[in-house]
């Protein structure tokens, strides 16, 4: 009697193993007559949302090709090539000299695309009066010479900074064209007291909640809960807001390009797949997604 | 009777050459699985070292032991990440042994049995709640609820790490303490009883005493999880590597060992500055839950040579 319960385990497993081991062999039959495809993708958490969407608009156009795709930040990407672990590392920062003398050391030769177009957003919380900030200023609040939003004519609160982790595209390039001003030789560095987030998503959080946070993030993932403000190179202006016109025009001051890398020129199927991003449905979802194209 | 016993004897002493093979293998295999974990404690600290100790020759201690922690740009001070972690746990550890031993008394000394039926497994369930889930609940609910009462610029703080870490704590200090006061004897009890203390006299004076090394385990096993939490904390306190400068950096944010590697590791080149850096954070991780379980054993050592007095 004991055996019994046993028994039915085993049948169960039985038929579990072999409902798995049939299925694909079904499958493998179906699309016998197209050769199989994986894509594996890597990097930046700015273009993981914008990448999803390419591959599921593709995929339906290519049933053949199956693409995966993770986050973790441009530098987790990068260090992914270089492990020659993915197919495709994205990243929302150019590729740096020392990443590249480190890649031919491997044997790796990176080959650089841009894909898209991306615009920095400096975020406030919607209770915040300040509605423009010249660059200098934000400069300034990051890099701990500001600890009052009295100082910016705001209300009399403190000033929380709220950054992405290290490991992030935008935190460098934040760190190089904002914070430095674009200058090589500068020093600054973020405030100690700098929040770093471990993800898009925390930040607008954080901004949402928080009347006296402010944050950046990429144009795509800004969201109607928190407040952009307006950007200007001088005291009395223009300030621009970001957007696709913006961006386009050149006159939005902090906007980006968006990269992809891959092991030498691209082959097959991801050759394709980045053919296909590059053309207009592609670029098409580059527009949805709140990003900009690069064929305007 | 005597037809069923004689056989049965008989295959015993058929089998007994097989029996003893069998039994040698497996007091082998116990034995080997017994020295395993010692060797894979020494093989991980082995690991450890060999990509850690590079950082010696490529970074001055100067700069290790600075306040200053930005990787990308070669400041690699430790001293923020290693005060945070204390901190944080420090702050965990005084949220939780007061309410975990309260809870733990209540259950075994104080509770109906029906109320102990129903506890016990509720709060084991709790020490399943996995810690991503518990860091939602920081960032949505405890983060902007602690920033408006206690006013503070903002929610994700060392006291918002230590409060949910406290709560990680809680479970595992109950169940383990609680067992400990279950398992003193009944006589102690009653002997205390007997001569004219009160209730409380008997949990504070004889109960408590008694399970001592249980209930130290389980503070230690607490503490323990405490430290080696990341995600919890990574969500939750903003890490911001600031130098910790007293108590009142509880209110501030800061930046655990734990949630700098889980977030660099990533990131980095294999064998670069920044790698063997992270590797020597995770030595001192080592170190300090070594401490911690070493002091434990030692404590619990001390306590069961007094019992043994006592009872001499």
């Amino acid at each position: 009697m004991k055996k019994l319960p046993a028994l039915f385990a085993l049948l169960c497993l039985g038929f579990f193993a072999a409902a798995c081991f049939f299925q694909p062999s079904d499958t493998d039959s179906q699309n016998n007559d197209q050769p199989t495809a994986h894509i594996e993708i890597k990097g930046s958490d700015t273009m993981v949302n914008l990448t999803l969407a390419w591959t599921e608009a593709y995929r339906d156009d290519h049933p053949s090709v199956s693409i995966s795709i993770t986050g973790g930040g441009s530098g987790t990407g990068i260090a992914a090539l270089l492990n020659n672990t993915v197919d495709i590392a994205n990243a929302s920062r150019r590729i740096r000299e020392e990443e590249i003398a480190q890649a031919r050391n491997l044997g790796i030769e990176p080959y650089e695309i841009i894909i898209a177009r991306d615009a920095v957003a400096i975020i406030v919380n919607h209770d915040n009066p300040i509605n423009y900030l010249t660059l200098q200023q934000i400069s300034d609040i990051f890099a701990g010479k500001h600890h009052n939003w009295l100082e910016l004519g705001g209300a009399d609160r403190p000033i929380v900074r709220a950054s992405r982790e290290s490991n992030s595209g935008t935190h460098m390039y934040f760190l190089e064209e904002v914070l430095r001003l674009g200058d090589p030789n500068s020093k600054l560095l973020f405030d100690p007291n700098t929040l770093l987030l471990p993800s898009s998503e925390g930040i607008i959080a954080e901004v949402r909640d928080n009347p006296n946070a402010i944050g950046y993030d990429g144009l795509g993932y800004v969201t109607p809960d928190v407040k952009v403000v307006g950007i200007g190179l001088s005291p009395e202006g223009p300030f621009i807001w970001p957007s696709i016109e913006t961006v386009n025009q050149e006159t939005y001051p902090i906007s980006r390009d968006l990269y992809a890398y891959t092991n030498g020129e691209p082959q097959d199927a991801t050759k394709f797949f980045l053919e296909w991003v590059l053309s207009e449905p592609g670029q098409e979802i580059v527009k949805e997604l709140g990003f900009v194209s690069i064929t305007p | 009777m005597n037809n069923f016993i004689i056989p049965s004897i008989k295959k015993i002493t058929n089998n007994k050459l097989i029996s003893r093979i069998g039994e040698g293998i497996i007091a082998t295999g116990i034995k080997v699985s017994g020295f395993s974990a010692i060797i894979f404690v020494l093989m991980i600290f082995y690991f450890l070292w060999s990509e850690g100790f590079a950082v010696v020759g490529e970074v001055p201690l100067r700069v290790l032991f600075s306040s200053r922690w930005y990787p990308v740009e070669g400041y690699y001070g430790i001293l923020p990440l290693i005060g945070g972690s204390l901190l944080v746990t420090i702050g965990a550890t005084l949220f939780a042994v007061p309410i975990g031993l309260s809870t733990a008394i209540y259950i075994s000394e104080i509770a109906p049995r029906w109320v102990r039926e129903v506890l016990k497994p509720v709060i084991e369930i709790l020490a399943g709640l996995p810690s991503v889930v518990l860091g939602f609940i920081g960032i949505l609910a405890l983060a902007p609820m602690l920033r408006r009462t206690l006013n503070l610029p903002t929610g994700l703080t060392a006291l918002t790490g230590s409060i949910l870490l406290g709560a990680i704590a809680i479970p595992t200090i109950v169940s383990v303490a609680e067992d400990a006061l279950d398992g003193v004897p009944r006589s102690y009890r009653d002997a205390a009883l007997a001569i004219g203390a009160t209730r409380w006299q008997t949990i504070w004076r004889v109960t408590l005493p008694a399970a001592r090394s249980g209930v130290l385990t389980g503070i230690m096993l607490g503490i323990g999880r405490a430290i080696g939490e990341t995600m919890t904390v990574m969500m939750v306190t903003g890490n911001a590597p600031i130098m910790v400068r007293g108590l009142s950096a509880l209110f501030l944010p800061t930046r655990t060992m734990t949630a700098t590697i889980a977030a660099e590791m990533g990131e980095v080149a294999k064998g670069s500055t920044h790698y063997h850096v992270l590797f020597m954070i995770g030595i001192i991780l080592f170190m300090i839950s070594l401490i911690v379980n070493v002091t434990a054993s030692l404590l619990v050592f001390r306590t069961k040579k007094r019992a043994d007095r006592i009872l001499s």
